[in-house]
């Protein structure tokens, strides 16, 4: 008699890896271009205005046919050929999101199968912005477990479904893409690539940034997450600083979650990396919350403006409220 | 800490957030529509002002403190009592 289901695969514990590292990066971004002058013709606000306060000069939104698990397999699929692994190689799925359209299934399950990926572990995360610094962390560890020897890491969102196109506050922000990462472990002798996570939450401050119910849209006080985020973050982004042994005059590149230029400015100011070195990815992507770091790295080093090697600060931040920092080694 | 001292902090940490020269930073001047200072920028004074002068300035006094005269009262009326 033969099952109707595919054999479960057995599983099989790795060798426990004495550090993990970042071996390729992959994004997506969404076709449709909004401009500010597009939510301007919406909504009372202008250019000049949105530039100012948040530094956003266009983002991109997903249209209908377009969902979380759909951008999330294109960046995935971008980073695994990247890595040069095959699917066959990837034992665990993270993707970091808050997004989803629905909460069943998981969209690292149906990423998984659809990359060819078969029967990984897999689990989507929601520690909102701070997800995939979150995930980062979880992949680190899980190769130095032996649970898993490589790891696909993805930040995924679709924010424009769960934005009011009404409300000038938080219209203007937020915006929808992808972001991955596949992770290894090191060679027997290197040093760790991806550092000791420094993280948290303040759930006191929970209330701040919410999405009610499913029917409702993302609400955000506004000044007080940029007084919370531009004077609780600075200390925690040293801290992994200190804790991965770097200094930051020695960081080639600060990549914070894409929340707000001006915040993302304050914090850098504040940490002490001089602008040129401060990712700004926002201006053309907006915030994609749990994607905007992988999507910032992947077009950084698509431009070639991370030198393979050298260490780079991550912190991300947001609903929660979460945080999470570490120091990778750019692939 | 006099009025005078504050002031005079007061026109340093709108200077270094802003761009306004501290010596524009009178205490008639409105933030918002004299000093063309934004509601983030406010936050930022607010927080610097913390570190200065060890007065904290919460979200919901600070949008009552519309002139730097108003900002220069509420830290000299609070410097005193706390800490």
């Amino acid at each position: 008699m033969t099952s109707p289901f595919a054999p479960v695969q057995s599983f099989t514990p790795f060798t426990p890896a004495a550090g993990a590292r970042i071996l390729s990066f992959g994004g997506h971004q969404p076709g449709h271009v909004v401009t500010n002058d597009d939510l301007a013709a919406q909504v009372d606000t202008t250019d000049e205005w949105i530039r100012s306060r948040v530094g956003i000069i266009s983002r991109r939104i997903a249209g209908p046919d377009e969902s979380v698990t759909d951008m999330a397999t294109v960046a995935g699929g971008k980073a695994l050929a990247g890595s040069g692994l095959s699917p066959a190689d990837i034992d665990l799925v993270i993707v970091a999101t808050c997004s989803t359209e629905a909460s069943i299934p998981n969209a690292s399950a149906v990423v998984a199968h659809r990359l060819g990926i078969a029967a990984p572990g897999a689990y989507d995360l929601n520690a909102a912005c701070a997800g995939f610094c979150y995930a980062l962390a979880n992949a680190a560890d899980s190769i130095r477990a032996g649970t898993a020897r490589h790891v696909l890491v993805i930040g995924a969102e679709k924010m424009s479904a769960w934005i009011d196109f009404t409300d000038r506050s938080t219209c203007i922000i937020f915006a929808d893409g992808a972001g991955a990462a596949v992770v290894g472990p090191v060679a027997d002798g290197e040093p760790p690539g991806i550092g000791p996570v420094v993280w948290g939450s303040a759930g006191e401050l929970s209330r701040n940034i919410t999405i009610a119910d499913r029917n409702s849209s993302l609400h955000q006080e506004g000044q007080a997450v940029f007084r919370w985020a531009t004077t609780a973050m600075h200390p925690i982004a040293a801290q992994a600083c200190e804790r991965a042994g770097v200094a930051v005059s020695d960081l080639a590149a600060f990549v914070p979650h894409q929340a707000n230029l001006r915040i993302i400015e304050a914090i850098a100011r504040k940490v002490g990396v001089p602008r040129e070195r401060l990712a700004d990815d926002i201006v053309h992507a907006g915030n994609t919350s749990s994607a905007s770091i992988p999507l910032a790295l992947s077009r950084m080093a698509e431009r070639g403006d991370l030198k393979p090697g050298s260490p780079a600060l991550l912190l991300g931040f947001g609903a929660g409220l979460c945080y999470a920092a570490q120091v990778i080694t750019v692939p | 800490m006099n009025d005078q001292e504050i002031l005079a902090g007061l026109g340093e940490i709108v200077e270094e957030i802003a761009g306004v020269p501290a010596d524009e930073v009178t205490p008639s001047k409105s933030f918002v529509d004299d000093l063309d200072i934004d509601s983030l920028s406010m936050v930022e004074i607010a927080v610097a002002a913390q570190d200065k002068f060890g007065v904290e300035i919460p979200d919901d006094q600070l949008k009552d403190l519309s002139t730097v005269q108003d900002v220069v009262n509420f830290v000299s009326k609070n410097a005193g009592g706390s800490a």
